[in-house]
């Protein structure tokens, strides 16, 4: 990676040594140690709750939301089963870190889904893996199997008398399995189609169950921030914004990939790691947090730092850390068709919104695209993913909607002189 | 109690209720598609969406739970902004096609686009189309105007307890369709019909028959079973067009049968008997009123004079009213006669020490903790009651079963004890014997259950029944058919009382308690419908029989038939009475006369008639009174249907409710073990079950009337008689044989045949539940 950030690395630190997603390399630099630890000296879940939330680590999938609040919801004193599910399906356009944790990392998410397990009482943790990319899934099946073997997954943990496992779940490629709800219905074997809200998770999940669930990257920070300490991981990024995040890039950019690095690095830091734009071209716009983050032109997104709050401020998301880099010769009326062609697809159907609107969304800016917009169009575009957002069970309705509004928000005049001129603004 | 405000008014809020519900509570109508009392939230359409004070989004009030303090507004700008814009995405991909649509007029689409729809669509595109799916007979489909409410997919799966229907497919290709191509197939599936909101699912026998504003809304009962749904018959010219329910929560909910639905079509049926007839030798006349019925009146008196009173038999049907029966009643005894009856289907008829009900009421089966089934082929004797039970199960209900065949009740049963038909008497001994050895009272049949054996089934069967508070012991059909129905009653009366369980009978007619309250069963000194025929009278007077498929021993009735003197048939049908019969007097049928049903809980229905009978026909209580008046029998001078029902039924609820008793014959059952061989399993088909539903040409396409054509029996039974399933094979029984399709059905009990009674198939075969052969074609 490039030498603009030294620092101590969270996730992707395996990297530096050969056989990075072995067991022997994670057991060699310290892996299962905190582990260990914690079931030794039995450490009261409390305690581990609290360095998490000291830490500020905030969801990875998307949300952002405090993972240490969000284990604090689940009851602690449940007679029943409770369950921890690893959200491992990675289905937003521009995202694909998740699939190296799992690749070169994979027991420091076994540890961390083994120690999330132990504080929140549960009885077993699924991993429920894109459908995309099944060689992985055989490879986590292999670590699990190693883990198993070494006696830190399975029946009587390190020794310790403690029973849990963890199993893997293969979706089959819908996005909206990543919704988290959807994703326990899969897992049940149902259609996945999101549930209404409340009841949430942690009082009905999976099975009916109290259940939490993470991204594959939250989890996999859990060792690293029990081995430093919470203070340390809040310390790598900023107030706030805990640790180091993965951002994978693409687009326009020389050398594409993921690139771990502090919360509130300058963007322009990652898009030189990148090898910046391509030959020649200019910036023209960022989507910073995956295809639903609404996208920015270039002075604005070269003026924001990589952390929540700041991309938050410029009026997108951080989302996943999919930094998706647009130069000057993208006609942004033929991506948005693109993203919306996306959303129209993975709209799972259930609610009336999202079903009937992502089509219309689409259909209209495909006749833009091909020369059949009318002046009447981007209003109506406008108003109709206003009827969308905030009106869906879940938050794929407001995907959905975010690239429409904000690219007829920051290139209005592209629209238009393709509703005009019936040909694109962009090499004309 | 907690506080919501709703459009500025407030209300208190139950436990557990939603905005939705406040808002009932208020009178406030917000806009819905998806939401149904009886169904599950699913949340999905969006149309309830309300402004609920410091929410950031509206909120669907059907989801949104209630909460003290919450401030809610349904018409305020942002919850109307959202309504619309809803309603305009709905919208967009519906066909609009209302004036060829048959939910046109009764549309909840409709009704809300009035609402809350824009005049003209901002929508410009192509439209999505929606291939055409086939349910089967009763319902219709055009799929592509539904709106995704997902209401008949929950339907089947909280409901009728089949996911028959499902919604494959992602976003706009997401479609509501049946698994691989199949049929609907339920006895409850005509309900998506009122449940889709739109003209997605309407129903199939009225398609394009006439529109909803055409139709006057007529009040019915209906007429299958026990149960006495309410519905509202959809008039027009003089003709029904279709039923529909009414909502009666202690009685129907809000749900029909299919057969409650369909069975209007057979008012049009071919064999409709609509002028009076008589035989002439062998060939037959039709003949104005006043002849037919002095004929008919000079034959009962030369009979009645030649032979005595009691050489008549009166067999009526327990499908007729309060009024007629009542009226067949006082003319047999006012000829001197005892010998009536309405059980033509039972073995065993003896006299009655009231009327068999229930025993509790309808309404409280849902709130059931354990239930013991014995002898009930549930779902097709009582398809709204095997609902209710399947609710109570849901509700944590112990179900038992005791039964010749162990059917997929669609709900999970607790325990079961499946037995050939003659061993029914010894299961319910063996649980009467494990009570007893648990400690439990069981009365006056102690005795007789030294020789019982206690099997772990049994045992887990009365220890079920020991534990929970509501509880009920309930006889089915068969269990009432069955030649050892009292000894059936007297064990399953004693594990009721040993276990403080209400007792009662799944009464699967619609006016059985009715016929017994009027006396429409034998008098000390009378025959019972089972003697009536077993020693032949010479002359017979039937009240809306179909005698050969009514029966219980078609072959023994056959007989009794055929060597009659006078069969006078009173009847909506022709039928096979032009084979026996002498004088057919062609009487209204259902939804043609008023008159009045009293349900298996004892609760007195009163119903006008719906239309005009068809043709001569007249209202079977006007020709009983004039045969009364004609014979010179007193007191037959009523003038209306209220004077008969006065003089028929006690003055009072009380007073009927006087009149039900579930009490056993006296004497102690015999639990002898039973005869080796084969039995045969021979219970009314849900199709079958009155002349009216044998006439739906609908029904009769169903799956469930395909499967009544089938002699069916456990696969191990066909290996050991080296039968083949799928070939013909030929049945054995007393005299009669015939020869039916063999299907293997595991489910049954090894040495039961399942062949269905009251069929054309088998109407030349002997008892229901007797013994019985099966041969190699």
């Amino acid at each position: 990676m490039s030498a603009l950030y030294t620092g101590p690395k969270v996730c992707m630190w395996t990297l530096d040594h050969p056989n990075p997603g072995s067991l022997a390399t994670y057991v060699a630099n310290g892996g299962y140690e905190v582990l260990k630890k914690i079931l030794a000296e039995k450490t009261p879940a409390e305690q581990i709750i609290e360095q998490v939330k000291l830490s500020a680590l905030r969801g990875r999938g998307g949300a952002g939301f405090p993972t240490g609040l969000k284990w604090s919801f689940m009851p602690r004193n449940y007679a029943g089963d409770k369950y921890i599910v690893c959200n491992t399906d990675e289905g937003e356009p521009g995202t694909f870190k998740d699939r190296d944790i799992i690749e070169f990392n994979p027991h420091q998410l076994i540890e961390g889904m083994v120690i999330a397990g132990y504080t929140l009482g549960a009885k077993a943790g699924y991993n429920y893996i894109h459908g995309e990319i099944f060689e992985l899934y055989e490879s986590w099946e292999r670590a699990l199997d190693e883990a198993r073997a070494a006696g830190f997954l399975g029946n009587d943990i390190c020794g310790s008398g403690w029973n849990f496992d963890l199993h893997a779940h293969q979706g089959y490629g819908a996005y909206i399995c990543g919704e988290e709800t959807a994703l326990l219905e899969s897992i049940e074997g149902k259609k996945g189609q999101p549930r209404f809200k409340p009841p949430f998770p942690a009082s009905y999940g999976l099975y009916g169950k109290p259940t939490t669930i993470n991204n594959t990257e939250t989890l996999a920070s859990i060792p690293w921030i029990l081995r430093h300490g919470g203070q340390a991981f809040l310390e790598l990024g900023k107030p706030n914004n805990g640790g180091t995040k993965i951002f994978s890039i693409s687009g326009h950019v020389n050398n594409p990939g993921n690139f771990e690095i502090p919360l509130g690095t300058p963007f322009g830091d990652l898009l030189e790691m990148a090898g910046g734009v391509r030959n020649g071209h200019k910036l023209k716009a960022v989507i910073p947090g995956g295809s639903s983050a609404p996208v920015l032109p270039a002075d604005i997104m070269m003026n924001c730092t990589l952390d929540f709050d700041s991309i938050a401020k410029a009026g997108s998301m951080l989302g996943s850390g999919a930094v998706i880099v647009m130069d000057e010769t993208v006609c942004m009326v033929k991506a948005l068709e693109r993203l919306a062609y996306f959303y129209y697809e993975e709209s799972c159907g259930q609610c009336t919104p999202c079903r009937e609107g992502t089509g219309w969304m689409y259909r209209v800016i495909k006749r833009i695209e091909h020369g059949e917009g009318r002046p009447e169009d981007l209003d109506l575009l406008m108003s109709v993913g206003g009827n969308i957002a905030g009106r869906t069970i879940c938050a794929l309705g407001d995907a959905a909607v975010g690239p429409v509004h904000s690219f007829i928000q920051h290139f209005r005049k592209e629209f238009e002189y393709h509703i005009a001129h019936k040909k694109c603004l962009v090499g004309s | 109690m907690p506080v919501i405000t709703i459009d500025d008014k407030q209300v208190e809020i139950a436990a557990g209720a939603t905005v939705m519900d406040a808002a009932r509570d208020l009178g406030i109508y917000i806009p819905h598609f998806c939401y149904h009392e009886k169904l599950s939230i699913s949340a999905n359409c969006r149309m309830c969406l309300v402004e609920v004070e410091k929410a950031p989004k509206p909120l669907p009030a059907c989801a949104t739970p209630a909460a003290d303090g919450m401030v809610v507004r349904t018409r305020s700008g942002k919850a109307i902004t959202a309504q619309k814009g809803v309603m305009e995405f709905l919208l967009i991909n519906h066909p609009l096609d209302c004036p060829i649509c048959d939910q046109g007029g009764e549309c909840m689409l409709q009704d809300i686009a009035v609402g809350y729809g824009g005049s003209a669509s901002r929508y410009q595109e192509a439209k999505r189309v929606v291939k055409e799916k086939d349910l089967g007979p009763l319902v219709a489909t055009d799929m592509t105007r539904c709106i995704h409410c997902s209401r008949c997919v929950r339907f089947g799966q909280e409901v009728a307890g089949i996911m028959e229907l499902g919604m494959p497919g992602r976003g706009e290709h997401m479609e509501v369709m049946p698994f691989l191509e199949r049929q609907v197939g339920s006895e409850l599936s005509g309900n998506v019909i009122e449940l889709c909101p739109v003209g997605a699912l309407t129903s199939k026998p009225f398609r394009y028959a006439a529109r909803s504003w055409e139709l006057s809304r007529r009040r019915g009962i209906s007429p299958h079973d026990g149960l006495g749904a309410n519905m509202a018959l959809h008039v027009k010219d003089n003709r029904v067009f279709r039923a529909v329910p009414l909502d009666n929560e202690a009685i129907n909910e809000c749900w029909l049968a299919d057969r409650d639905r369909y069975a209007y079509q057979a008012l049009g049926a071919e064999d409709r008997a609509t002028r009076p007839m008589v035989r002439d030798a062998d060939r037959w006349h039709e003949v104005d009123w006043q002849k037919a019925l002095a004929q008919a009146a000079g034959a009962l008196k030369v009979i009645r004079e030649t032979h005595g009173a009691e050489a008549i038999g009166f067999l009526a049907s327990p499908h007729q009213t309060v009024e007629e029966l009542a009226l067949m009643a006082q003319l047999a005894r006012g000829l001197g006669c005892e010998n009536i009856d309405h059980r033509l289907d039972q073995a065993d008829c003896p006299p009655d020490v009231g009327a068999p009900w229930l025993g509790m009421a309808i309404a409280d089966l849902d709130s059931l903790d354990r239930v013991l089934l014995v002898g009930a082929t549930v779902r097709m004797e009582q398809p709204l009651i095997a609902q209710r039970l399947r609710q109570a199960v849901k509700r944590g209900a112990q179900l038992n079963v005791v039964h010749a065949a162990d059917d997929d009740l669609l709900t999970r049963v607790a325990n079961k004890i499946i037995v050939k038909p003659s061993a029914l008497a010894a299961a319910l001994a063996g649980i009467a014997k494990a009570l007893q050895e648990a400690g439990k009272d069981v009365g006056s049949v102690s005795a007789a259950l030294s020789g019982a054996v206690v099997t772990d089934a049994a045992r887990a069967i009365a220890a079920s029944l020991a534990s929970g508070e509501r509880k009920a012991v309930l006889l089915g059909g068969m269990a009432r058919q069955h030649p050892a129905r009292a000894d059936l009653h007297r064990l399953a009366q004693a594990i009721a009382l040993a276990t403080g369980a209400h007792f009662g009978f799944l009464v699967d007619s619609a006016n059985a308690v009715g016929a017994s309250v009027v006396g429409c069963t034998p008098g000390a000194a009378g025959l019972g419908a089972a003697a009536m025929v077993a020693q032949p009278r010479k002359a017979y007077v039937l009240l809306g029989i179909e005698p050969y498929l009514d029966s219980y021993d078609p072959m023994v009735l056959r007989k009794a038939m055929e060597s009659a003197e006078l069969v006078i048939a009173l009847t909506a049908f022709k039928g096979a009475a032009p084979n026996y019969a002498h004088v057919i007097l062609p009487v209204a049928a259902f939804a043609e006369t008023e008159g009045a049903y009293v349900n298996m809980e004892g609760r007195l229905q009163t119903f006008k008639a719906a239309v005009k009978p068809l043709g001569e026909a007249r209202p079977g209580w006007k020709v009983l009174r004039v045969l009364g008046n004609l014979l010179g029998l007193s007191d037959f001078d009523y003038t209306g249907v209220e004077d008969v029902r006065a003089a028929a039924l006690p003055a009072d609820e009380a007073g009927l409710r006087a009149r039900l008793d579930n009490t056993a014959p006296q004497g102690e059952p015999s639990i002898a073990a039973s005869s080796a061989g084969l039995e045969r399993l021979g219970e009314t088909p849900i199709y079958q079950a009155d002349s009216l539903v044998r006439r739906a040409p609908a029904l009769q396409a169903t799956p469930l009337s395909e499967h009544a054509k089938v002699c069916w029996a456990h696969g191990a039974l066909i290996r050991k008689l080296g039968l083949q399933e799928g070939k013909p094979v030929k049945i054995r029984q007393d005299a009669g044989e015939s020869i039916m399709k063999l299907g293997r059905d595991d489910r049954l009990a090894e040495d039961a045949v399942r062949i269905a009674g009251a069929h054309a198939l088998t109407s030349k075969l002997g008892s229901r539940y007797g013994a019985v052969q099966l041969e190699k074609m």
